[in-house]
């Protein structure tokens, strides 16, 4: 009985350890700009502009709060009185917040703006992310909210393995390699995607994939590590694809809606800061690639760095500050 | 009354979910009427197992912590921690050992389950009174006799507060199972983009219905499981009590 109370003394302890969070990171850290390194032009300070008030928003999550970041920076660099708002919850809650010019601009994913605001069904949104960007700017229109040009990343699904196991299976490149395969493999997702046609829905229709099971958890690294699941659903920023122990499968029938970044500002707000205001917005965008975009997450998700630290040295390594 | 008029067609659609098989909101599938049936049938196993479980663990060792009477900061503190640690939390930290699924919900659910029970016998089997199990000890009863015959009747109700509890925070928590692959009325409330407004609603009506069924059944059994003597004695304590207990002599006396 006397082990049974250490047993149950250890358990505790274990559940107190287990509050803490156990993420890792195997990985040394590679300068962002993804060798686009100072291809910015160094944001030029305006005196003048110090008399203009700009808040930035973003929603609650790393990238998010990292892009908030990045912007709001970008315009104190160029001499804007900026206030940030980057803990916004929601896009619903952020969009009215935009809306009701309770913050100046705020840079949401293109998929999610439209399927979200003007409620189009996920699989009507246009495959081409310029034809998405397209017709997110002219419904945009209408609320007097302009969306700047996109970043070259996009944040969107895709199927992803380990290395290890993408060798098990012949390397496959596309969704579409897992062609009779795919009945031996359990694939991970978020609960919701078994349910989806954006997620596994849309997989098993539009590829004619079928699974061995569909194992729900949000946990999906761990669970490829562990061999609890094959195949998983990631988002292609997700900070542990920065650390090259996956592959990502090419969505080659197009079935996953385009995610980029637009940064959405109020008209009146982009009257207020004038041409050269908006071109610094456009600017920071541009280096913004898949890996560099993965790699600042990481530097937050794995090795613990202020999303504030590192939307900093983005700019320096991106050349738009000094 | 005032209620917003919104709320009024909101419920009412949540129990038409509750009844009918309607599209999903993102398509593609139905979800809501039969499909509940399952999901039910899960969360009810899950968590009738998870507390089955947790009595068989905390309540002989509650029961045994209390006859030696020691280890009391044991019994309560243990109860403390595991109210402070979020479940969701533990499943995270369970998949490293248990992996995702059934298992790994279950184990998280006993620990959930185990202090109000593990507390509540302890407590429970400490307040019957000395007298009770003098006069059991006085007539030659042995430990394991005492603990069966006297402590144990003497707590029930106490011990059956505890399962209550448990019984209503497992039915609760339950919804967060499919975070771990197992699919139960937690589905719909979690899958917002799939279920709607409706089906969150109507899932969180049918828990609630379930909770509440389940603490009323349980009351029924704690009244239907309490000595005869402990329900007398809840009007006259002592007097009753000590006629019970305590063997007369009055066969001496005459």
């Amino acid at each position: 009985m006397r082990s049974m109370l250490v047993a149950l003394t250890a358990a505790a302890m274990m559940i107190a350890m287990a509050a803490c969070g156990d993420e890792k990171k195997e990985k040394g850290t590679a300068p962002a700009g993804g060798g686009a390194g100072a291809s910015g032009q160094v944001i030029q300070k305006n005196a003048a502009n110090a008399k203009t008030a700009v808040t930035v928003g973003s929603k609650n999550f790393t990238e998010q709060f990292i892009l908030g970041e990045i912007y709001a920076q970008a315009l104190e660099a160029a001499g804007f009185k900026v206030k940030k708002e980057l803990n916004l919850g929601s896009e619903l809650i952020a969009f009215k917040a935009l809306r009701g010019g309770q913050i100046d601009a705020y840079p949401e994913y293109t998929g999610t703006a439209l399927t979200s605001f003007f409620k189009v069904k996920t699989d009507q949104v246009p495959k081409q992310p310029q034809q998405a960007f397209d017709q997110l700017t002219a419904d945009l229109a209408k609320d007097d909210i302009t969306a700047l040009a996109p970043t070259p990343f996009e944040n969107t699904y895709r199927l992803g393995l380990t290395k290890k196991k993408a060798a098990e299976l012949g390397n496959p490149k596309n969704i579409s390699d897992l062609t009779g395969k795919s009945q031996q493999l359990v694939i991970n997702g978020f609960p919701e995607c078994k349910q989806r046609t954006d997620c596994l829905l849309g997989v098993q229709k539009t590829y004619g994939l079928k699974f061995k099971k569909f194992l729900a958890s949000e946990s999906k690294f761990e669970v490829l590590d562990q061999g609890q699941a094959d195949v998983a659903f990631v988002f292609t920023t997700d900070a542990p694809l920065a650390t090259k122990k996956y592959v990502v499968l090419e969505d080659d029938k197009k079935l996953f809606p385009p995610y980029n970044i637009t940064f959405m500002v109020r008209n009146e707000t982009l009257q207020k800061i004038g041409p050269q205001g908006r071109k610094v917005l456009e600017d920071v965008g541009k280096p913004l690639t898949v890996a560099v975009m993965q790699e600042l997450n990481s530097r937050v998700d794995l090795d613990k760095q202020e999303p504030e630290k590192v939307a900093t040295d983005y700019l320096k390594e991106s050349g738009f500050t000094k | 009354m005032i209620v917003p008029a919104s709320f009024g067609s909101q419920f009412s659609d949540a129990i038409d979910f509750i009844l009918h098989k309607r599209e999903s909101v993102s398509g593609g599938i139905q979800v809501g009427g039969s499909e509940l049936l399952g999901l039910t049938a899960t969360h009810l196993y899950l968590s009738l197992a998870a507390v089955a479980i947790a009595c068989a663990i905390a309540v002989p060792l509650g029961l045994w912590l209390g006859h030696i009477g020691r280890f009391e900061f044991l019994a309560i503190s243990i109860s403390n921690i595991g109210r402070a640690v979020p479940t969701l939390a533990l499943i995270a930290f369970f998949i490293a050992y248990l992996g995702v699924g059934f298992t790994n919900v279950l184990v998280v659910l006993v620990l959930l389950a185990i202090p109000p029970i593990l507390t509540n016998t302890y407590v429970g089997t400490r307040q019957v009174e000395r007298d009770a199990v003098d006069a059991a000890r006085g007539v030659g009863m042995t430990p394991a006799q005492v603990v069966r015959k006297v402590e144990l009747p003497l707590a029930l109700p106490t011990i059956f507060g505890g399962i209550r509890t448990s019984a209503v925070n497992v039915l609760a928590t339950a919804t967060i199972a499919p975070l771990a692959s197992v699919d139960t009325l937690g589905t719909p409330i979690i899958s917002a983009n799939v279920y709607g407004d409706a089906g969150r609603l109507g899932a969180a009506v049918l828990v609630a219905l379930l909770t509440l069924a389940a603490d009323a059944g349980l009351g029924a059994l704690q009244r239907a499981v309490t000595s005869k003597g402990l329900k007398t004695g809840a009007r006259e304590p002592r007097r009753r009590r000590l006629r019970i207990s305590i063997p007369t002599r009055r066969g001496h006396a005459t």
